[in-house]
């Protein structure tokens, strides 16, 4: 087990122009003291060898990757395979980080942990790893997400922790993250911030993006074994946040161009771009500070941050990472968008042709990959990262197509 | 010496006054009417600029946001506000504003207009100043003076690096935590005898001054001390602020 060691950010936590502090003075201490903690263990073989244990053994890694047969024929152009982060235990890719994150916590001498969460991925994987370690977890979440993912709620309290409900702005990620930092500022003694995100202050986007790159590492292996050969010839992944697709993309983002695949960010349209209640930050937004981070932003003109719209309530936040705010500007990875319908679309396909049934967030970049893989030859590979599970978007996609599960 | 510099040195006996509420609440006219009121006795008004994620704030500041910006309050109306009591008024005016609504409008025209609309200067609450040294050097180019926050976490070398930045006061947040009334505070002596040790510009202490007993414990170690919170809920309670203000400003007292 190693951590790559990435180019950026630089060490003022900048990629490019974005990222950065932009947080209360309170908190500057904090996250110097998190970065310098997080470096230092970065390179201690136990904390490694620790964390190598717990990805094994507790979160199922590796994760397979899966030659989707039945769609690579229907789609008639590129291999097709699925990196099965919604095998991991919890059901998403989130446990990769918060187990890093809560063994950083406990080295750190924290007993509380702090949390947002949006579709309650986050949220469970944090009560998840609290209640593995012994540590004490707040999680925060928007009225309206507490509504769509009650179930998720469930699981987090029979896990042991406390979830609170935030009824400020929007009610949705972006409140419940203003409350979990507003918490933080109160409470930064003795708490360790659990984001979930490649958001927030550095050294967070570095943090999160370094332990989701397991993700992309495997992926290599894993196609060298399959297809004789580490890089893809494009990889898809939805971006709310961007942690799963950081954690898909960075193992080779930082290739030469002529050697690096194509990498497709894939934001969620909601309701079409055009009706402005989207949730696409880059395809549609303009640069801006949110949660202590310079990046690509839904903010109006006078710098009011606009609500997000999403039928997922996992990529409904107004903002991204810094780190594909960079790569989008560069041209490293090319960020689209996928409609609530066409997302409803690919949820079906997935579940009708492969008997998986993938988060919804996840079915926007199967959405995607499928106007993408016709447009691709029979020796070309396409990877996409299906970053969680559907179970706990059952009871939404039935209220929204009613019935007719056809 | 700059007006706000200047408001210190003139308040003699006492800490320096200075009164917090966010622009247009309640409604943009019945603001001006109360924050005109409130400067008859402050030393200077802080002017909140309404944010729709105000993280460094309680639920009181919050919700006062939320009213304001539900009226349409915008920079552009923030602009006009500050105007108005610039014509009711001579003493120093500060705007307080999270970062993004001055990026949005851009750095250099949002300082050069609150600048030609009478502002004295700026607290910006998230912007830590080493993050971004060019743009407080805007503010400072258009005669702003530029005011950032220190903590009871903040380091030696925090307190250094930032008061380096600073031009008006410096604004010391009494506890960790959001902005909010509270019943006491903690010992605030050690904190601002740091901040002193690097600094010769005055110190004034905000977050959970809330009544004449908080006013007069900061004043006992500080040279100003800010209210909001406890003065938004007097007008959220349908009652004139002066009353309280006027308890606060006895309570700075110290001679």
């Amino acid at each position: 087990m190693y951590i790559e060691d990435f180019s950026l950010p630089d060490e003022r936590g900048r990629f490019g122009p974005y990222g950065g502090r932009y947080v209360p003075e309170t908190l500057i201490p904090a996250l110097e003291e998190l970065e310098e903690a997080y470096l230092k263990l970065k390179k201690d073989p136990e904390f490694l060898a620790e964390l190598d244990y717990y990805l094994r053994h507790y979160a199922g890694r590796p994760s397979p990757l899966y030659f989707a047969a039945n769609l690579s024929e229907d789609w008639g152009g590129a291999r097709v395979y699925l990196k099965r982060e919604d095998l991991n235990h919890t059901g998403a890719h989130k446990i990769n980080n918060t187990l890093g994150q809560a063994l950083l916590a406990r080295r750190m001498g924290k007993k509380r942990v702090i949390a947002e969460t949006g579709a309650g991925q986050h949220g469970v994987s944090v009560a998840t790893v609290a209640a593995l370690f012994g540590l004490r977890a707040v999680i925060y979440m928007g009225a309206e997400d507490v509504r769509r993912q009650a179930l998720n709620v469930f699981r987090m309290r029979l896990l042991g922790a406390e979830v609170r409900t935030v009824t400020s702005g929007t009610q949705t990620l972006k409140d419940a993250t203003n409350e979990a930092i507003r918490d933080w500022v109160t409470n930064v003694r003795d708490t360790y911030y659990i984001l979930g995100s490649v958001v927030g202050p550095h050294p967070y986007p570095m943090l999160v993006r370094d332990f989701q790159s397991v993700i992309g590492r495997e992926m290599a292996a894993q196609l060298r074994e399959a297809e004789g050969r580490d890089v893809p010839d494009a990889i898809v992944a939805c971006v709310g946040g961007g942690s799963n697709a950081i954690g898909a993309f960075a193992h080779f983002a930082y290739l030469p161009p002529e050697k690096r695949p194509r990498l497709i960010g894939v934001e969620a349209a909601g309701e079409g771009i055009a009706s402005g209640r989207h949730a696409a930050s880059i395809v549609a937004g303009r640069r801006g500070v949110l949660h202590g981070s310079y990046m690509y932003l839904l903010h109006d003109a006078d710098g009011q941050i606009q609500p997000a719209h999403s039928i997922s309530a996992g990529l409904d936040y107004p903002g991204v990472g810094p780190e594909h705010s960079y790569y989008a500007d560069r041209g490293i990875a090319e960020y689209v968008s996928v409609t609530d319908e066409e997302a409803l679309e690919a949820f079906k396909l997935l579940s009708r042709r492969e008997g998986i049934i993938p988060a919804l967030e996840s079915a926007h970049a199967v959405a995607y990959a499928a106007k993408l893989a016709p447009q691709m030859t029979a020796d070309e590979v396409l990877v996409i990262n299906v970053s969680g599970r559907g179970d706990k978007d059952v009871n939404e996609v039935m209220r929204v197509m009613g019935e007719d599960s056809r | 010496m700059s007006r706000i510099r200047k408001a210190f040195e003139e308040a003699k006996g006492r800490a320096a006054v200075i009164p917090y509420l966010t622009a247009g609440f309640p409604d943009p006219e019945s603001y001006l009417r109360i924050a005109a009121g409130l400067l008859d006795q402050a030393d200077m008004l802080e002017i909140g600029l309404p944010y729709s994620d105000p993280l460094g704030d309680g639920p009181t500041i919050q919700h006062s946001g939320d009213v304001a910006l539900s009226q349409g309050v915008n920079t552009r109306k923030v602009l006009e506000l500050t105007a108005e009591l610039r014509r009711k008024s001579d003493k120093p005016l500060l705007l307080m504003t999270y970062i993004n609504p001055v990026i949005a409008y851009g750095p250099e025209r949002f300082f050069a207009d609150f600048a030609a609309a009478g502002l004295d200067g700026i607290i910006l609450p998230d912007l830590p100043p080493d993050e971004d040294p060019q743009l407080v050097a805007k503010a400072r180019a258009v005669g702003l003076d530029t005011v950032f926050l220190l903590a009871p976490t903040s380091t030696d070398e925090r307190i250094e690096k930032v008061t380096s930045y600073v031009t008006g006061f410096v604004y010391t947040v009494s506890v960790t935590g959001v902005t909010g009334a509270r019943d006491r505070l903690p010992d605030l002596a050690p904190l601002v005898r740091r901040i002193r040790r690097f600094s010769d510009a005055p110190v004034a202490i905000g977050f959970g001054i809330s009544n004449r007993e908080t006013a007069h414990q900061a004043a006992l170690v500080a040279d100003g001390v800010v209210v909001g919170s406890a003065l938004i809920r007097e007008i959220e309670a349908g009652r004139d602020p002066a009353a309280l203000l006027s308890e606060i400003r006895e309570g700075a007292r110290v001679e």
